[in-house]
């Protein structure tokens, strides 16, 4: 049996209010708010997240391939899909690629993930996709767009929900586009991407898989798909023949945006979460033509629900009070330079720490057992030498020992939360504290481990974890 | 092992103003405080014999060539030497170890450092390994304000004060080093403050404000230093000092990685005190000692070192800061000077200036008579480089010369 095996979200604690929006341009808008990333994240660390939240317990060596697609890549040239295989642990002789390009990118990629199962040239493969768009400020997409993330694990074991077929189209469609030097999206009048794509791309694309299947609009239990707005998402499923009180799975977009590629992966997980075994699961996704795919939900669905997906993610935000905090996080004034020297970062230093930097590996001494990071060559309790176990610390939890909150520190969320932190199981990390209230931050409090972008130095994003209180 | 205890002398000492200095480069403060230390002993230039110069800063400045070229000392030994804060205490101990070997018979301890061309306040990045991007570039592991923060927050905890308790606690440290100095002519900061500013004043790192910073600045510190039989030669009327012992403890580090690691006492000031009593034969330093001038870069960093270096027990700083027990007149004086506080931490330079507060107290000159303290026998001067869990410390013990 072929499907998904396990599912996974992400969605950033922060969220701003479109009355904020509002109120910044003195212009009238509709309810709802949207999940912005923080300043520390993008579509890498979302991805991370999302990938960890769908691996839970699941053994990472079993894991063949990581196919990522996001049309918001940290970097234009350099993978995003190897970083993500890094920092989750997965191991190095699999196939990693991005699929970027297209919001169509995480159909494309449950599509090729498919296949390669079936192909049998891989048993389990991981699907992610992750957004983080921004939006010109003041535009209606300033309004719309949010940021967060899904992953899927594909395989033809345990399956929790069985692939029944897909269904694929290309189209030279061109609504929304952005070339290399463009700060933000383009795009073509709405009425006409509206009438002419939206509404047509994707029903026709799902009418092809019923009739390929032999079932028609009724067998469809819940429809996780694409749309940009509320209204539009709503039409696209009145034109599928959809009843939308029962068969279409809320769109999230008054929640937490249009988060792009990611926004029909998160609207299947949520799916999946309220899924029960037989029911049917249409996916489809939408951009220069559209993927659909139907799936059957097995008794396997009640093994994975303790994932933190979307529902449990959701649930768990801070509001942003005011749009310059947004504006803040997002960069998107230019602000004072500092008059510090700049940060600086070196590749072979890097290369030298990836597996203690990436998957946060540290190390336990064989001689007094003591956990230590960074790694020794001599332990800082017994000084023994080269005497270690490697350990994995980025799934640990810990407490606070102690913390102080710097007002100056060369960081955009300020204060910034220096935390020592003392591990579960052992060892003790040094860190940055991030999500936080800094009203609640306490000696003692409970906090985990999350992939951030530590810092910009020489050119590049150096990514590392940071911890933050238990999310959800 | 010997003790270097009486074996070295200290017969001249220069210091310059500490402070902003836009108009001074690093050739003017050197210049300065070596004359004033020639000059207090007698001598000139053409008698040093060796030189250490110390200094931390990596962009003004490099070798032993700034202070050979400064006070134009032909083809001599100088030897620069860097131990962060510790740096002007690694200047006494290397000329002192010159000395005690019989190398030389007269040599020139200078600290000095130049930190106001740099365009920014506080401290850059200093630290080795900055490449890492974790562990190297400074501002990602915090600034030293969050790293001492760190220390109080714990300290705190530990002890059981809320925050706003254990702020107003270290917030007469401030006042009394604010009230120090403001008689000290040579400080940098001299305006007299309340506890309620130091409460009020912007958070720099929570739980420390900006009063429980000391600033940093321009200065220079000089002594001219021989053996102590040949003291007299230079010091007829025996107003000398001799050094009593000369300590360096250099931390292992990894403190705030390692889980047996409290923040609440500094290990390697506990180290280098262990040394110096050692070498000077103090057992009781709380009443041995005339004074001791701390390292105070932050309120807590004064704190926690006066109760690591044993002149308060751990836990007790409360009783001892709520009685005066530190201020001028109390128990045992802390920063009478002024202290880091007051004076701003030209980081080469501070070692040097902590033994001119004793050298001066000890003359009975001190400029201002109000500051004057009566019977000084014994100071200590103390530095801290580094951060929590990550020092080196310095510690020199200087004292009346030896009855003959």
């Amino acid at each position: 049996m072929l499907g998904i095996v396990s599912y996974g979200a992400y969605i950033p604690i922060y969220r701003l209010s479109r009355e904020a929006i509002g109120a910044m341009w003195n212009k009238a808008v509709a309810k709802g708010e949207k999940a912005v990333a923080n300043a520390d994240e993008d579509t890498v660390t979302m991805g991370v997240e999302a990938v960890l939240d769908c691996l839970s317990d699941t053994d990472r060596s079993q894991v063949d391939g990581l196919y990522f697609a996001t049309d918001s890549p940290p970097y234009v040239e350099k993978q995003a899909a190897s970083l993500i295989r890094a920092a989750a642990d997965l191991r190095g002789d699999i196939l990693t690629f991005d699929i970027s390009h297209s919001l169509r990118g995480a159909g494309s990629a449950m599509k090729t993930a498919m296949d390669a199962v079936k192909a049998g040239s891989a048993k389990k493969v991981m699907v992610a996709a992750a957004e983080r768009r921004i939006p010109a400020p003041n535009s209606d997409f300033e309004l719309q767009f949010g940021d967060g993330a899904a992953a899927f694990l594909v395989g033809d074991t345990e399956v929790v929900a069985s692939l029944e077929g897909s269904y694929h189209l290309s189209s030279e469609f061109v609504d929304i586009w952005r070339k290399p030097q463009d700060h933000y999206m383009q795009s073509w009048e709405d009425r006409f991407i509206r009438d002419e794509g939206y509404t047509k791309m994707m029903p026709q694309a799902v009418a092809g898989l019923l009739k390929k299947l032999g079932l028609t609009p009724k067998d469809i239990t819940k429809a996780a798909y694409y749309g940009p707005d509320a209204r539009t998402h709503a039409s696209i499923g009145s034109t599928m023949g959809l009843d939308p009180k029962t068969q279409v799975q809320p769109p999230l977009l008054d929640a937490i945006g249009n988060t792009g590629t990611a926004l029909a992966p998160m609207i299947l997980v949520a799916a999946l979460e309220e899924a029960k075994p037989g029911d049917r699961i249409l996916f489809a996704t939408y951009g220069d033509g559209a993927d659909a795919f139907l799936f059957k939900v097995t008794e396997q669905i009640d093994k994975v629900r303790n994932r933190r997906g979307i529902k449990r993610h959701l649930a768990s935000k801070m509001m942003l009070p005011n749009y310059g905090k947004y504006a803040e996080i997002r960069e998107l004034m230019e602000s004072e330079q500092g008059r510090r020297p700049a940060r600086r970062s070196s590749l072979p230093v890097i290369w030298r720490e990836r597996q203690h930097l990436f998957p946060l590996y540290g190390q336990k001494c064989q001689v007094c057992h003591n956990i230590q990071y960074p790694r020794q060559r001599i332990c800082i309790y017994c000084q023994a030498k080269d005497n270690f176990e490697l350990i994995r610390l980025s799934d640990r939890t810990g407490k606070v020992f102690t913390f102080s909150m710097d007002q100056r520190a060369m960081e955009i969320v300020l204060p910034k939360v220096f935390s020592v932190v003392d591990l579960d199981g052992g060892g003790r990390f040094y860190s940055v504290m991030t999500d936080r209230d800094t009203s609640k931050v306490a000696v003692g409090m409970p906090v985990e481990m999350t992939f951030r972008i530590q810092l910009e130095g020489s050119g590049l994003y150096n990514y590392f974890w940071r911890v933050r209180p238990i999310r959800c | 092992m010997e003790s270097l205890k009486d074996k070295v002398a200290i017969v001249g000492m220069g210091c310059t103003a500490f402070g902003e200095f836009w108009d001074k480069d690093p050739v003017d403060l050197i210049v300065d405080a070596a004359t004033e230390a020639f000059e207090d002993a007698g001598v000139t230039a053409k008698d040093i014999q060796a030189a250490w110069v110390g200094y931390t800063n990596q962009d003004n400045a490099m070798t032993g060539i700034i202070l050979a070229s400064a006070l134009q000392l032909q083809f001599i030994p100088v030897t620069r030497v860097e131990n962060a804060c510790g740096t002007g205490a690694e200047t006494f101990r290397g000329a002192a170890l010159g000395l005690a070997s019989k190398t030389y018979d007269l040599v020139l301890a200078l600290g000095w450092e130049k930190m106001k061309d740099a365009g920014f306040g506080g401290i850059g990045q200093a630290y080795p390994g900055k490449w890492h991007p974790v562990y190297g570039a400074a501002p990602e592991v915090g600034g030293a304000v969050a790293r001492y923060a760190l220390a109080a927050t714990k300290y705190f905890a530990t002890y059981g004060l809320s925050p706003e308790e254990g702020k107003r606690l270290l917030a007469k440290i401030s006042v009394k080093s604010h009230y120090n100095g403001s008689r000290n002519p040579k400080a940098m900061l001299r305006n007299r403050i309340t506890i309620e500013q130091v409460l009020n004043a912007p958070i720099i790192a929570w739980p420390l404000g900006l009063f429980d910073c000391c600033g940093v600045c321009d200065g220079a510190s000089a002594a001219i230093m021989c053996r102590t039989e040949d003291a007299k030669h230079f010091r007829p009327k025996g107003d000398f000092i001799t050094i009593k012992a000369s300590a360096i403890a250099c931390g292992p580090g990894w403190g705030k990685e390692r889980t047996n690691y409290q923040y609440t006492t500094w290990e390697e000031t506990e180290a280098a005190a262990r040394q110096a009593y050692a070498m000077a034969g103090i057992t009781n330093p709380r009443k041995e000692l005339s004074l001791a001038e701390v390292h105070d870069c932050f309120s807590v960093a004064e704190m926690i070192a006066v109760e690591s270096m044993g002149i308060c027990q751990k836990g007790h700083a409360k009783e001892d800061i709520e009685s005066g027990a530190w201020e001028q007149g109390g128990e045992i004086p802390i920063n009478v000077s002024g202290g880091l506080k007051a004076f701003g931490h030209p980081a080469g330079a501070s070692g040097g200036r902590e033994v001119y507060e004793f050298y001066k107290q000890f003359q009975g000159k001190a400029e201002d008579p109000t500051r004057q303290l009566k019977d000084v026998k014994m100071g200590l001067a103390h530095n801290q480089g580094g951060h929590p869990g990550n020092f080196v410390c310095g510690i020199t013990i200087v004292g009346e010369p030896p009855s003959s």
